[in-house]
């Protein structure tokens, strides 16, 4: 991280891990300012933990950081209590937003947080990147939404990279808004949906019983990728038929 | 023959004989002509004849992709896995002359996946009267015309009726009810192509594909002598 | 560098099966989303600067030397679409056909020894490049106007669009086909000081969706 940034600077980082007693403890639990961490209810032998947006942000200038790790024996479910809204900041400069992932062997973290909204004149790049250690299990969800209603969005630059043992599973970023390089918004692209997400699934299963690629109508595609993993991709006119359609998807892969 | 270090490799080009391990590969004849002149009912044919003699397979190029491989398919002629498709990108002719690369990708993967295999027939998307094989994709080539197609076709010639190894005027129990002359297209066929042999068939029977299936035995029995 | 071999690589002709693929134009007039010469501007620019970019820059690193495995593991990672990967691994498998005996060299039949069934087609072309004594400006330019220049071919054939409207968006998009080659190449040369995570990773959602829709329907013209 560069030294000069003028906004706010915020960290969260969790770290689970199996209590060997078939329940998971979070060694690690730490949040400060908009990203405060809570853990709520557990379910079963999983932990869970929700990411509290004590205002909104990130705005032009913050940097945030999310570490969240899923070690051995760990089931650890991440959520968020609302959605993430990038504003535009006092200064120029762009706000960033870093989510690192960790999944031991034999653990599983399941990551669905709200929707990120990229309100007009806002200007974010979030940058994911999941590590997974061969035999680690996977559920992740991302949702980006074009601007507010009825709104004209701003400047977003979403990462995805995934790593599984080493080797990467999947690398897709996506840019647009203002200033985003051509063509974002047309036929290739988006063609004017202002809603658009990704779940990807990674199980070992996926090694002897891989799931066959189909469309999931005209705006969504589940597809097995090259490694024992699905991901969903999907374009949508709004959130509310985003969320169903990823929902969907994931029931039909549970 | 291309230069030997091509042999090397896992793909060997079209015209070697050889298969990249050394053996050799299936005979290949590709079967064109004009739309609906019989051509997948001539491969079927064929099928039906010599699969108890030989291995064979059909590679299908569609203009719109899968149809006649799944005509092939439903009349059940070969198992399915003897059966490949082709899709064109609205080109037929494109695919077997000027960029023959997914004909071969389909020809050798069949082998790789089901051979060995004595014989690959090489089906085109139904195209006009200049559509004819790269020689670097068959090895011999069948051109289909039929009698309703009108009379005048082996007349007016064109590279497919002039330079196929073998014509076939199909159809010929269609010729009283369109009005066309055998004699006249025998005699026009006899003019274009000289030595080049012409077979006369109608495929209402078993028996119809007969001439052509012998002439196909001929040519395996010299690529394999 | 000879910039002859640059045209007869970057000809259209050139057999390596690219004429039987639309990338991802069929699925897009189908969906009534290309319509005409305007659409298919911004169709083929979105494009350029997602897979075309990607492309391009894999086939830059590999005329620079980078390891072909290394590069089509990456390739793959960007490719979420199966239909996609299958697409590319089929026409870089029949671009390698293509080149061996126009530009013989070893480094072409080991590629072909290492993918027996192909390897993504970018990547194919940069070796191919560089058998053919061409830089990696040379294969960043090549893969950027062949994800432009297939679309608009295929777009004449299925909308009867005018072959001059649709030559035309090629000339327009030049400048920019330009520019995303050059970003390519700087890419490419970060690829052989940090690994492939420094390729760029753009991603186009409605051409993966695409081609899983136009792979699972019975009849088209197109192979992608």
């Amino acid at each position: 991280m560069d030294g000069v940034s003028t906004g706010v600077r915020a960290a969260a980082r969790i770290v689970a891990r199996g209590d060997g007693r078939g329940g998971t403890s979070l060694p690690v639990l730490e949040g400060e300012g908009p990203l405060a961490v809570r853990r709520t209810r557990a379910s079963g032998d999983e932990a869970r933990v929700l990411l509290v947006g004590a205002m909104s942000g990130p705005l032009g200038g913050d940097r945030f950081t999310v570490e969240a790790k899923a070690a051995d024996g760990a089931r650890l479910r991440l959520g968020s209590s609302a959605a993430t809204i990038a504003l535009p900041g006092q200064t120029k400069e762009e706000a960033r937003y870093e989510v690192r992932l960790d999944v031991a062997a034999g653990a599983e973290l399941h990551w669905l947080p709200e929707q990120l909204i990229s309100a007009r004149g806002s200007e974010l790049t979030v940058t994911t990147r999941i590590r997974l250690a061969s035999g680690a299990r996977l559920v992740y969800r991302e949702e980006q939404v074009l601007g507010r209603f009825g709104e004209e969005p701003g400047r977003l630059t979403s990462r995805l990279a995934v790593r599984l043992d080493g080797r990467p599973l999947l690398d897709q970023e996506l840019s647009c808004g203002p200033g985003a390089p051509g063509g974002w918004d047309g036929p290739a692209v988006l063609a004017g949906h202002r809603a658009l997400g990704q779940l990807l699934v990674v199980r070992p299963e996926f090694v002897d019983a891989p799931v066959a690629a189909r469309p999931l109508g005209e705006c969504a595609a589940l597809c097995p990728l090259a490694g024992p993993a699905v991901l969903v991709t999907a374009v949508a006119p709004d959130a509310l038929r985003l969320r169903h359609v990823l929902d969907g998807a994931l029931r039909d892969l549970s | 023959m291309h230069l030997d270090h091509l042999h090397d490799g896992p793909s060997a080009v079209g015209a070697d004989a050889r298969r990249p391990d050394g053996t050799r590969r299936a005979l290949r004849i590709g079967l064109g002509g004009p739309v609906g002149s019989g051509k997948t009912a001539t491969v079927a044919a064929l099928c039906r004849a010599l699969r108890d003699e030989v291995a064979l397979g059909v590679v299908t190029n569609d203009i719109y992709t899968r149809e006649d491989a799944a005509f092939l398919l439903r009349e059940a002629v070969l198992p399915p896995e003897r059966i490949a498709a082709v899709e064109t990108g609205a080109c037929p002719h494109t695919a077997i002359r000027d960029d023959i690369s997914a004909n071969l990708e389909a020809v050798e993967d069949l082998e790789d996946d089901t051979g060995p295999l004595d014989l690959v027939l090489v089906e085109s998307g139904g195209d006009n009267l200049t559509a004819t094989f790269s020689k670097g994709l068959v090895d011999a080539q069948i051109f289909v015309i039929d009698v309703a197609g009108g009379d005048d076709i082996p007349r007016k010639g064109g590279p497919g009726v002039t330079t196929a190894d073998l014509l076939v005027v199909n159809k010929t129990d269609l010729a009283p009810y369109v009005g066309s002359d055998l004699a006249r297209m025998a005699a026009d066929a006899k003019a274009q192509r000289a030595q080049l042999p012409v077979v006369f068939q109608s495929l209402r029977t078993e028996a119809g594909v007969t001439a052509v299936a012998d002439w196909v035995r001929a040519r395996l029995a010299a690529w394999t002598a | 560098m000879s910039r002859a071999a640059l045209l007869v690589l970057a000809d259209g002709r050139f057999p390596a099966g690219g004429h039987a693929h639309s990338g991802g134009a069929e699925a897009a007039v189908r969906a009534g989303r290309v319509t005409g010469a305007a659409s298919l501007e911004e169709f083929c620019r979105g494009r350029l600067h997602t897979t075309g970019l990607v492309s391009a820059a894999l086939a830059a690193a590999a005329a620079l030397g980078a390891d072909p495995v290394v590069l089509d593991a990456a390739a793959d990672a960007r490719s979420p679409s199966p239909a996609l990967r299958a697409a590319a691994r089929r026409l870089g498998r029949q671009l390698l056909r293509a080149a061996r005996p126009a530009w013989p060299a070893t480094e072409l039949d080991a590629l072909a020894r290492e993918f027996p069934k192909g390897a993504h087609q970018p990547v194919v072309l940069g070796l191919v490049a560089r058998a053919a004594g061409l830089g990696a400006a040379d294969a960043a330019h090549c893969a950027a106007y062949e994800c432009v220049g297939g679309p608009a071919t295929a777009t004449v054939r299925l909308l009867s669009l005018d072959p001059f409207e649709a030559t035309a968006v090629l000339a327009r998009l030049a400048s920019e086909v330009d520019r995303v080659a050059d970003q390519a190449v700087r890419a490419a040369h970060r690829v052989l000081d940090q690994g492939a995570d420094a390729l760029p990773a753009a991603s186009a959602p409605l051409l993966e969706i695409g081609a899983e829709a136009h792979a699972a329907w019975p009849v088209r013209l197109f192979a992608s």
